[in-house]
């Protein structure tokens, strides 16, 4: 360390690097579990700041965000507190997959979130760009900031999103910038390449925003929110009225305009060289891969209560800012539209996520853990859900426990996390239900009854939330426990009223869960049966339904788990020479040597290891145990 | 392969030994080994002590059928060769009677072993010891099993490209349900409601078509059936005897001898044929020998496969042509014996009468040609088998296995279908099918759907 600098006189237990989604929950958990956190972010009018969509969830990023609340995080609390309008999609498909969707007042949503930051005791937040994280014999020492101050922290927790060498790119036009051409962190990147971390570059984009007075909504079709839903367990439904979405389409002339000047966008140019997500495609890119298609729907999103500025989903672009005018008029209502930003696509540096262990910490240096955008993620419930693990890890470390470690068969974040550990990205990650091998059990409806639990054993989730919870899920057995054991009888009168229902015959007495259990019959409707049917809440019904009508499925998949967790306790120690597996084939054996595995099931998972390899690397760890027991 | 559940295999070498045995080993053993075990004396074997054996029948539990008659030894864990539970079933030897029992094991849901597995179970439970353990990890890093041939790996590629066609149906709708699961805002077309039962009914039925030439299939379960016939003493018992490697059918140098049908299995690389030797068909006045030829004429008509058979040293006479006119339209192979003797048919004359059906020259006596008709006797079933009768045959008892589970997968999904539960509820079975098709062609699901996912609907924001 040549430069000059100051030594702060603090010294901190955690230092989180960057405020966005991934960055305040890191901050928030430590905290809250009496550590002292510094919080440094590029400017604070950007705290958990929302760059592209101002919306969170969708299926398997719903999931996470209950999840992260279930676990005593931030994310969903502050989305009820601040949204605008939120519905549940998937009704028809089944309750795994049913995922909230709400839409953010972008301003307030960073409003809440910074004020939540600023109140909570253990935490410093602040303005500063880290430009060096100080690391000595390969342990974390603190951070060093662009105005030449040297903070030390204990642990550090490294979520700076697509600040890294961040440019900005708008048809010919590029720049260096961070999201939303904030300034860019230029120089953390050759601080980690100083300590042998490998970088990925990836690409992303948002779409233009316009002015709402422009908009001829006229031509458009209504979105509205629904009555009674939240994102957190612990809150109140949202009340009151709600701003709508809508839906437009792009034409004929909008495809034109693409390939007229497909050659200059820097995606068939080839000035990109970041690589871009699957999912999330600019309209130059579904144009020209879909050619048959007609039109392109897209969605106008409000950015808030308090601004006229209007985000178009599905118009991602890379088009330049000329282009990008001539594109958005020739849309079905937008012929007067006004662009107030352009679209744009951004490169930034990210890490390798194979570096990491399950627990977000680096491999390679003890304290440092990284979350977010940063590991090769897209999406802000992924950078949150990751945020939380390595802030709850970091705690977790100080305390000398071991870490938390959520299962791919009890959260989506360990879905989220084990995919990226183990098998790493070539693409900025998002998590899909599909991405879930027990996703009938990981339903967004139960993420408490997953993590709660947990949370409360952590001291994330306090007592009183505790006891509610336990509450409910009493109530739930209890009413379980009813069904069970009421029997019907096929009277005349219990026939008939199935009739009535629509239902088929009864021949011979049931208890009350086989009627439950047809598809037609809803809860409400057993009063037809009996007088003393249980009343209880809207939640505690819906898992008593989802219990029994689905039972047999449940059942399944939960003996698929216990096989699962077999293999998944077996587990690896950390200090395993690979070298001395000399049976072991050698692609096998350089990838569990990279990847260090942290159990078989883990191990059987890395692309390129084969069954036969597991059975290898089992058999050597059952002798060295044995040689261990006998010497 | 990890998951500790219960499997079973043929652990004596397949051939013609008179006992084999079944092994099975794991929690369920006892349990799946008493279903199928009728006890002599109506004993449970749940019941039995360890280290006794039993004597009875292994009974098909849905038909009632007797299967094989056998003795079950139990030896429980911990205390056996695997530490696990052990059941052994010694059966009647030949391939039959062993697959028969294996496959009603199967059944049960047990898993057929990989290779080596009983040892390596053996190990990681601490029933043997570190250099036998060497062994192991050399078995289990052999990618095939030893011997597995050529006419196998043939008919493997057959299977796995049917079996890619029904998984290719089977990931096209999967990938639209889950792209619309995962991308609700998203337009994505495909099937709607009707489609979706269409296309579940049509997958069904291509399963349901393989499952099935592997339940009737001869060449899995009787053998493919092969009738040797020509004129008497032209050395059809003595070519049976050859083919079976010991003397069975009665051989004498008076035409007429073999009276009696005579079946006996044998395994051409890996094929099961199931020979028949018959009664050498003339005209004649006795009349034990008419039975015999009258026999033979049945048995002809039930063929798969003839060999006929020419004297090399007799000249081609009407005995001959009229055998000729009762196999000609059979799949065929002229098989010409006595080619130690001096010739009286040319290669001509044999051409212009038999001249679509494959030629083989043998000496069964100074033993030449047998190696040439073993191969045209393979060929024969591959491409008939294959090309023919547009099917494909089950040989392994794997990939039944694997394909049976697919299919009940599949019709579970067809159920909740019919149930009117969510798409979701169909995408738990449709994945069970697919992983269950992917046993037999070692690939995984999850990244492919995801990949398909992108390539056939236009997404996201």
């Amino acid at each position: 360390m040549k430069q000059k600098y100051y030594q702060y006189p603090d010294q901190y237990d955690v230092i989180v690097i960057g405020a966005g989604h991934a960055g305040c929950e890191a901050s928030l958990a430590p905290a809250r579990l009496g550590f002292k956190v510094l919080t440094l972010t590029v400017n604070l009018d950007h705290v958990a700041f929302m760059p592209c969509n101002p919306s969170l969830g969708g299926p398997g990023k719903s999931h996470i965000v209950r999840e992260i609340d279930a676990l005593g995080g931030e994310m969903a609390r502050n989305m009820d507190e601040t949204m605008i309008q939120i519905r549940m999609l998937n009704t028809r498909k089944g309750p795994a997959v049913h995922g909230l969707r709400g839409q953010a007042d972008k301003k307030e949503y960073h409003s809440r979130m910074k004020r939540v930051l600023e109140s909570e005791e253990n935490v410093d937040l602040k303005q500063g760009i880290v430009e060096k994280i100080v690391v000595e014999e390969e342990r974390v020492l603190g951070v060093i900031t662009k105005t030449g101050l040297f903070y030390r922290g204990k642990k550090v927790i490294l979520t700076s999103g697509t600040f890294l060498k961040g440019r900005i790119i708008i048809g010919e036009a590029t720049f260096n910038a961070g999201p939303n051409h904030q300034y860019p962190a230029n120089k953390l990147s050759a601080s980690l390449l100083e300590m042998g971390i490998k970088l990925h570059r990836f690409k992303t984009g948002t779409p233009p925003r316009i002015n709402k007075k422009s908009i001829d909504f006229s031509r458009m079709e209504e979105q509205k929110g629904e009555e009674g839903l939240s994102f957190s367990f612990d809150t109140k439904p949202l009340t009151g009225e709600q701003v709508s979405c809508w839906l437009t389409y792009t034409t004929g002339e909008t495809h034109q305009i693409i390939h007229d000047n497909k050659m200059r966008t820097p995606l068939f140019s080839g000035d990109i060289e970041g690589v871009g997500p699957r999912y999330c495609p600019s309209i130059e890119d579904k144009v020209v891969r879909f050619p048959d298609k007609e039109r392109h729907q897209l969605f106008l999103e409000p950015e808030g209560k308090s601004t006229e500025e209007y985000y178009i989903a599905g118009l991602s672009s890379s088009l330049p800012a000329d282009v990008q005018i001539k594109l958005v008029r020739s849309i079905i209502g937008l012929r007067e539209a006004k662009i107030m930003r352009s679209a744009y696509a951004i490169e930034y540096d990210c890490l390798d996520p194979t570096q990491l262990q399950l627990s977000l910490e680096t491999k390679k240096i003890s304290g440092l853990y990284a979350a977010g955008q940063i590991n090769g993620t897209s999406g802000y419930e992924e950078a949150a859900g990751q945020g939380l693990i390595a802030g709850i890890n970091a705690a977790l470390s100080l305390r000398g426990e071991e870490p938390l470690i959520l299962k791919r068969s009890a959260a989506y974040i360990g879905v989220l996390i084990d995919d990226l550990v183990t098998k790493g990205t070539n693409e900025p990650y998002r998590i899909m239900t599909s991405r879930a091998e027990y996703r009938l059990l990981l339903r967004q409806d139960n993420a408490d009854q997953r993590l709660t639990p947990i949370g409360y054993r952590i001291g994330l989730i306090p007592a009183e939330r505790y006891d509610k919870y336990l509450n409910k899920v009493e109530r739930i057995e209890e009413i379980l426990d009813y069904l069970a054991r009421r029997q019907i009888n096929p009277t005349t009168e219990v026939r008939h009223q199935l009739k009535e229902l629509g239902s088929g015959d009864l021949t011979k007495a049931v208890p009350l869960e086989g009627l439950l259990r047809r598809p037609e019959i809803a809860y409400n409707d057993l009063n037809y049966f009996v007088k003393d049917l249980p009343v209880s809440t809207a939640e505690v019904l819906e898992q008593v339904q989802i219990q029994v009508k689905y039972r047999g499925y449940i059942e399944r998949q939960t003996t698929q788990v216990e096989q699962f967790k077999k293999i998944e306790n077996k587990i690896i120690p950390q200090d395993l020479n690979y070298d001395q597996l000399k049976n072991l084939r050698l692609e096998a054996r350089e990838k569990m040597e990279r990847i260090r595995p942290h159990s078989i099931g883990q191990a059987s998972r890395i692309s390129g290891v084969s069954p036969a390899d597991i059975s290898v690397l089992m058999i050597y760890l059952e002798q060295k145990k044995r040689a261990k027991k006998n010497g | 392969m990890l998951s500790e559940d219960t499997i079973a295999a043929i652990s004596t070498p397949l051939g013609f030994a008179g006992i084999g045995k079944i092994r099975i080993s794991g929690p369920r053993a006892l349990e799946v080994a008493s279903k199928l075990f009728n006890s002599i004396n109506d004993k449970k074997l749940e019941e039995a002590k360890t280290y006794t054996a039993h004597y009875g029948d292994i009974v098909d539990p849905q038909t009632g059928q007797r299967a094989d008659e056998v003795i079950v030894l139990i030896m429980k864990g911990p205390r056996s060769f695997t530490g696990e539970d052990v059941v052994e079933f010694d059966c009647h030897g030949g391939m039959v009677p062993l697959q028969r029992v294996l496959e009603l094991v199967l059944r049960e849901g047990v898993r057929l072993a990989e290779p080596g597995e009983f040892s390596k179970r053996a190990f990681l439970n601490g029933r043997i010891d570190l250099a036998q353990a060497e062994g192991i990890i050399e078995v289990i890093n052999s990618k095939t099993e030893k011997g597995l041939d050529l006419a196998l790996d043939h008919l493997s590629g057959k299977l796995s490209a049917v079996i890619r066609e029904i998984k290719e149906l089977l990931i096209e709708l999967f990938a639209h349900l889950e792209a619309s699961i995962d991308f609700p805002e998203d337009e994505i077309e495909g099937f709607n409601s009707q489609q979706i039962g269409e296309h579940l009914n049509l997958i069904k039925e291509k399963l349901e078509t393989l499952v099935a030439t592997s339940k009737q299939g001869k060449l899995y379960r009787e053998g493919i059936k092969t009738v040797i016939t020509g004129k008497p003493n032209v050395g059809k018992s003595s070519l049976l005897n050859t083919l079976l490697e010991e003397k069975r059918a009665i051989v004498t140098e008076i035409p007429g001898t073999t009276r009696d049908i005579i079946e006996e299995y044998i395994s051409l690389n890996g094929i099961p044929l199931k020979m028949i030797d018959t009664a050498g068909i003339r005209e004649t006045e006795d009349l034990v020998e008419q039975i015999g030829v009258e026999r033979a004429r049945n048995s002809l008509e039930m063929a798969d496969l003839v060999l006929m058979m020419l004297d090399n040293s007799q000249g081609l006479d009407n005995s001959d042509l009229n055998i000729y006119q009762l196999v000609k339209n059979k799949p065929v192979i002229i098989v010409v014996n006595k080619t130690d003797l001096a010739p009286q048919i040319t290669e001509e004359e044999i051409k212009e009468k038999f001249s679509q059906h494959s030629l083989i020259p043998i000496s069964i006596k100074e033993e030449r040609g047998l190696a040439d008709l073993k191969r045209a006797i393979i060929d024969q079933v591959l491409d008939r088998e294959l090309s023919s009768e547009q099917t494909v045959f089950i040989t392994r008892a794997r990939h039944k296995n694997a394909l049976e589970k697919a299919l009940k997968a599949l019709e579970r999904v067809i159920n909740s279908y019919h149930n009117g539960f969510p798409n979701d509820f169909l995408t738990i079975d449709l994945k069970e099918a697919l992983n269950a098709l992917g046993e037999i062609t070692g690939e995984t699901v999850t990244e492919e759907i995801i990949d398909r996912i992108f390539i056939d609907f236009c997404l996201g924001k």
